[in-house]
Formats: structure tokens, C-alpha cells, sequence
């Protein structure tokens, strides 16, 4: 895609790579029409993390900010303590199979007291294993481990790091692109419910 | 998280589930005990998970609308409405003020029927029978009036991106308006039945204690954070659909105990009536469907809505890379996370008491697994 497209100062990670299973769609911009999030909150972080924060952004009037993996927990410590963010309240992924850092890892926090929402994204390899936030936040182990049983990234430090929806002896991660909507894991299939999987 | 220390020699490990009918569905809990009290739960849970959100990858916007009114099946109505809130907002368009004030009427009637089948699952599970049939009979004339709209009485599809499909129907303000006239009376005498009854306060009272600050740590939302005192709720915090024209109140607890709980969602069906008789008094003319292209293609970005759902913050987090499909899709289920804090609720309670617990939660299993 051409470059030229681009906001200023924005790594070519932000590009979004053609999914497998998906026609690919021409003729839309290739990246998110995001503006600057210029604040308070975005200049004590800047102050505090310094370049371990890549970007801060919004997109329909919803603040985000692409920061270091490893630097990730400290951001929600930080902003825990400090700036009253104290609510977790999701944890996801999404995949990106052809882009080197494969992950896009989504933190969505709020405060009560502020009555604001933010995102934190983080881009990661497979096979890097992410910090647990369990250690800032209790609520993420439920959700860590959906995110490690649907896309199989492992986080480290997590107290009970296993599959919570699917059977724990279920092999693949529905979640990653590659996987197919109709793809399953034939042998336990086969093995639990006696019947073909049907491909 | 705490490890409580028992001897060994006393540990029993007793299967709760998945067929059990006081889990609501398919809920296997392992509950460790010391005699009659529990010492630790584990919750197995995915017996009903259908991988709605690689569905959601595989539909085109549209497409994938009725699929959410199958994971709290209580609620379709609260779920349909934050799934197209969350489309339109990638989109940048809003529904009309007729469709967002019918919106807010069908939401809250749902909201109604969804407190109405928790409380009488809740009161059978502590052993009070009658409750169930009197709210299947109320919640029946809820379902009527869904029925009446749309054709559907459960998985409605009610809305639609953009707005609504279906004109209200001709008698809708009538019918709605004998519905709140029917309901308020019904609901004080539910409030007769129970709140004083000695062995529905016996039951509940300081049970299942979860404090503002355990509700954050655990990032439970919706009735059970507003019992334990936090007077928050998103239609008040951050307003959709045009809820701050409405005047009505967020009712909190002060204790965070099964018993505030109920008399949290019991004031909360008394103030959606209050909004329902609010928004029907002033439909506004005009269309039902905002101008959006048959083919949605919603430009590249990403966003995360949430709204006020029964059980809790209903959020979706939608990935778009410009094509018809969304590109992720995630969705924040409030009975998943608010389920989490079971354990920590349950921990020295009595089996009986893990009864109540979980009723108190208000858990939809096709909302937990997905």
C-alpha cells in the first residue's frame, strides 16, 4: 500500500495486511483516519513513559495509545493508581497473520471518577508471552485466558494459564486467522463425540 | 488470589453441574468443601460456546445482527441495541429521534422481562415456587407486545442498523402504556411476597458480600455494582439513545449482599417503567431509518461501544478494514466477567448459600460462553 498515505509518524505496522479468508477491499484507505489526542492525560503519560508510548490517538472521539509490550502493566499500574483508571474492562486480540508483529493486544480501561474511557494497544509476535495484568487487576484472569484460549498467546505470571471455553484438550486457536470458520480439531471430535467432524 | 487453608484430610470435592437446574443452564461449578462450607470454586464453563465472534468475522454487518440476540436470549432486545450502536458509530450515523425513542421503550420493556425471569428463577432456587408463574404471566404480556412489533417473542431482531425495519405497530402507545399500568401493581406484590418475608431476608441477607472495591477489582458491572453503593450506570454516566431526556433515578444498595441486590433490579423495573411511560408519552414524527447505504462498508478503524444492558456493561469492540465483513469482533459480555466473582463470593458460605449466589448474578450461559 502507498506510504504517502499515511499519517506523519506512524510505523508501517499500523497498515492493515489483506485477511486470508476475506475478498480483499480496494479503493478504502488503508489505515485508520485517526487525529492526534492532545490532553493532560496524554502529557503526564508522555512525561512518565516517555518513549515506550509510540502514539497517542483518537478515532471518533475515542482515545487510544499504542505502547511498548513490555511497558504495558506499568502503563496500567500507573494509570491505576494515578489516574484513577480502576476498571478494567476488557481484554482482547486481534490477529494480523501478515504483519511481523502479529498481535494487536487491546486493553479497554475506564474510570469511575473521570467517567472516561481508554484503550491501550500494544503490538506483539507470536510466541512472545505478554505480562499478566492479573497482578493490577483481578478481573483479567478470566479474561487472559479467553485470550489465550481463542488467539494462544500465553501471558506470563498468569496463576491458572488454561482454556476456559473451549476443552482443554482441544488443539488450535479459532480465533487466528487461519483458522477457517469451519475448521476443527478432528480428533477430539472424533474422540469425545464419536462422529466425523465433516471435512 | 487468597488460598485458604483447611486440613486435607476434610477436603471434599463435590460436583456442581452442568446439569444442576439452580446453575441456570449449563454451569459446572467444583466446589471444595470442608463439611458444608466451601473452601474454593472453580467454574467450568463453554458448554454452550458457539464461537459467536469468528461468526461475527465470517457475516457482513447485517448479516450477523440476529445473531447477537442469541447470547443473553433474556435480554435480545438490550443486545441488538448495542450492536447497532456500536455499527452506526463506526459508520458516524445516528438513528433517527423516532427509532431511538422506540428503541428506548422496546429496551426497557425488555429490561423489565429479563428482572422479571431472574427474579423468579432466583426465588425458586432459595424455594419459593410461586414467584416463577406469577412473572411468566407478566412477562408474557412484555413478549406480546414484542411479538405484536416484530413477529418474534425471544430473539426479536428488533432493530436495525441505522434504525428500525418496522413502523410501530397502531395500538403500541396503548399497549405499552397497559403493560406499566399492569406491571406496577404486579411488582408491589411481588414486594409483598418477599422483601419482609423472614426466610427470603433470612436467606439473603449477607450473603454473597462483594464491596464497591471488590466490584472494580473484578470489573463487575450493572445491578451488583450499584448494590454495593457505586451509583453508576452508563445511561446516566455516558448517555445513548437519547436516555438523559429521561428523568430516573439509579437505585443503589449500601451492602453489596444478595438481598440489596434484589432490591436493587426490584427498583429498577419500577424506573423503567418510569422511562417507558416517559418516552411513549412523546414518539417524535418522522423516519424510522437513518440514510445509510444497503452495502455497509464501514471505513478502516476501530471502536468500543458499550451500553447499559440487565446484567450489566454490554460492550462491543469492532475492528473494520473497509470491507462488508467486520474484520474482529469482540464482545464484552457482562454475565462472563460478572460470573468471575463467584469464587470470591462464595468462599466460606454454605452449599446452599453457592445457591443463591448464583442467582444473584443473573447469569445467561449463552451470554458466559458465547
Amino acid at each position: 500500500m502507498p506510504e504517502d498515505q499515511k499519517p506523519e509518524g506512524q510505523p508501517p505496522a499500523q497498515a492493515r495486511p489483506p485477511a486470508a479468508p476475506k475478498p480483499p477491499a480496494a479503493k478504502v484507505p488503508a489505515s485508520m483516519a485517526t487525529t492526534p489526542w492532545d490532553g493532560e492525560l496524554p502529557r503526564i503519560l508522555k512525561e512518565q513513559f516517555g518513549g515506550q508510548i509510540q502514539e497517542f490517538s483518537t478515532y471518533l472521539g475515542q482515545n487510544f495509545l499504542v505502547a511498548q509490550p513490555d511497558s504495558v502493566i506499568a502503563i496500567l499500574e500507573f494509570l491505576k493508581l494515578e489516574a484513577d483508571f480502576d476498571y478494567l474492562v476488557d481484554v482482547t486480540a486481534v490477529d494480523y497473520p501478515q504483519r511481523p508483529e502479529r498481535f494487536d493486544l487491546v486493553y479497554v480501561l475506564y474510570s469511575f471518577a473521570r467517567n472516561e474511557r481508554i484503550r491501550i494497544k500494544t503490538r506483539i509476535p507470536d510466541g512472545y508471552k505478554p505480562r499478566t495484568a492479573t497482578t493490577v487487576h483481578l478481573t483479567a484472569n478470566w479474561l487472559e485466558r479467553e485470550v489465550f484460549d481463542m488467539f494462544g498467546i500465553e501471558f506470563a505470571g498468569h496463576p491458572d494459564m488454561r482454556r476456559i471455553l473451549l476443552p482443554e484438550d482441544w488443539e488450535g486457536h479459532p480465533l487466528r486467522k487461519d483458522k477457517l470458520i469451519t475448521a476443527m480439531d478432528d480428533r477430539w471430535v472424533e474422540e469425545h463425540l464419536g462422529i466425523e467432524s465433516g471435512h | 488470589m487468597p488460598e485458604t487453608t483447611f486440613l486435607d484430610s476434610s477436603e471434599l470435592v463435590l460436583n456442581m453441574g452442568p446439569q444442576h437446574p439452580s446453575t441456570h443452564g449449563v454451569l459446572r461449578i467444583i466446589l471444595k468443601l470442608d463439611g458444608e462450607k466451601v473452601m474454593g470454586t472453580e467454574c467450568v464453563i463453554g458448554y454452550l460456546h458457539r464461537g459467536v465472534e469468528k461468526i461475527g468475522e465470517n457475516r457482513t454487518y447485517q448479516q450477523f445482527a440476529p445473531y447477537v440476540d442469541r447470547m443473553d436470549y433474556c435480554a435480545a432486545v438490550s443486545n441488538g441495541l448495542g450492536y447497532c450502536l456500536a455499527v452506526e458509530k463506526l459508520l458516524n450515523v445516528q438513528a433517527p429521534p423516532r427509532a431511538q425513542v422506540s428503541r428506548v421503550i422496546l429496551t426497557e420493556l425488555n429490561r423489565i422481562a429479563s428482572h422479571l425471569i431472574w427474579l423468579g428463577t432466583h426465588a425458586l432456587d432459595i424455594g419459593a415456587i410461586t414467584p416463577l408463574f406469577y412473572v411468566m404471566r407478566e412477562r408474557e404480556e412484555i413478549l406480546n407486545i414484542f411479538e405484536r412489533y416484530c413477529g418474534a417473542r425471544l430473539t426479536t431482531h428488533a432493530f436495525r442498523i441505522g434504525g428500525l425495519q418496522y413502523e410501530i405497530y397502531d395500538n403500541f402507545e396503548q399497549d405499552v402504556k397497559a403493560v406499566c399500568d399492569l406491571l406496577l401493581p404486579k411488582i408491589r406484590e411481588y414486594d409483598e411476597l418477599l422483601t419482609e418475608n423472614r426466610i427470603w431476608m433470612g436467606r439473603l441477607q449477607g450473603i454473597g458480600v462483594l464491596n464497591a472495591e471488590d466490584c472494580k477489582a473484578y470489573g463487575v458491572t450493572g445491578p451488583m455494582l450499584r448494590a454495593a453503593g457505586v451509583k453508576w450506570d452508563l445511561r446516566k454516566a455516558q448517555p445513548y439513545s437519547g436516555y438523559e431526556q429521561y428523568d430516573f433515578e439509579i437505585p443503589t444498595g449500601k451492602n453489596g449482599d444478595t438481598y440489596d441486590r434484589y432490591t436493587v433490579r426490584m427498583e429498577e423495573m419500577r424506573q423503567s417503567i418510569r422511562i417507558i411511560r416517559q418516552a411513549v408519552e412523546g414518539i417524535p414524527e418522522g423516519p424510522i431509518m437513518a440514510r445509510i447505504p444497503k452495502v455497509l462498508k464501514p471505513p478502516v478503524g476501530e471502536v468500543y461501544v458499550s451500553i447499559e444492558a440487565p446484567k450489566g456493561e454490554l460492550g462491543y469492540f469492532i475492528v473494520s478494514d473497509g470491507s462488508t465483513q467486520p474484520y474482529r469482533l469482540r464482545v464484552r459480555p457482562p454475565s462472563f466477567i460478572n460470573l468471575q466473582s463467584l469464587d470470591r463470593m462464595a468462599r466460606g458460605a454454605l452449599i446452599a448459600d453457592v445457591v443463591a449466589i448464583i442467582g444473584t448474578i443473573d447469569i445467561v450461559l449463552g451470554e458466559v460462553d458465547r
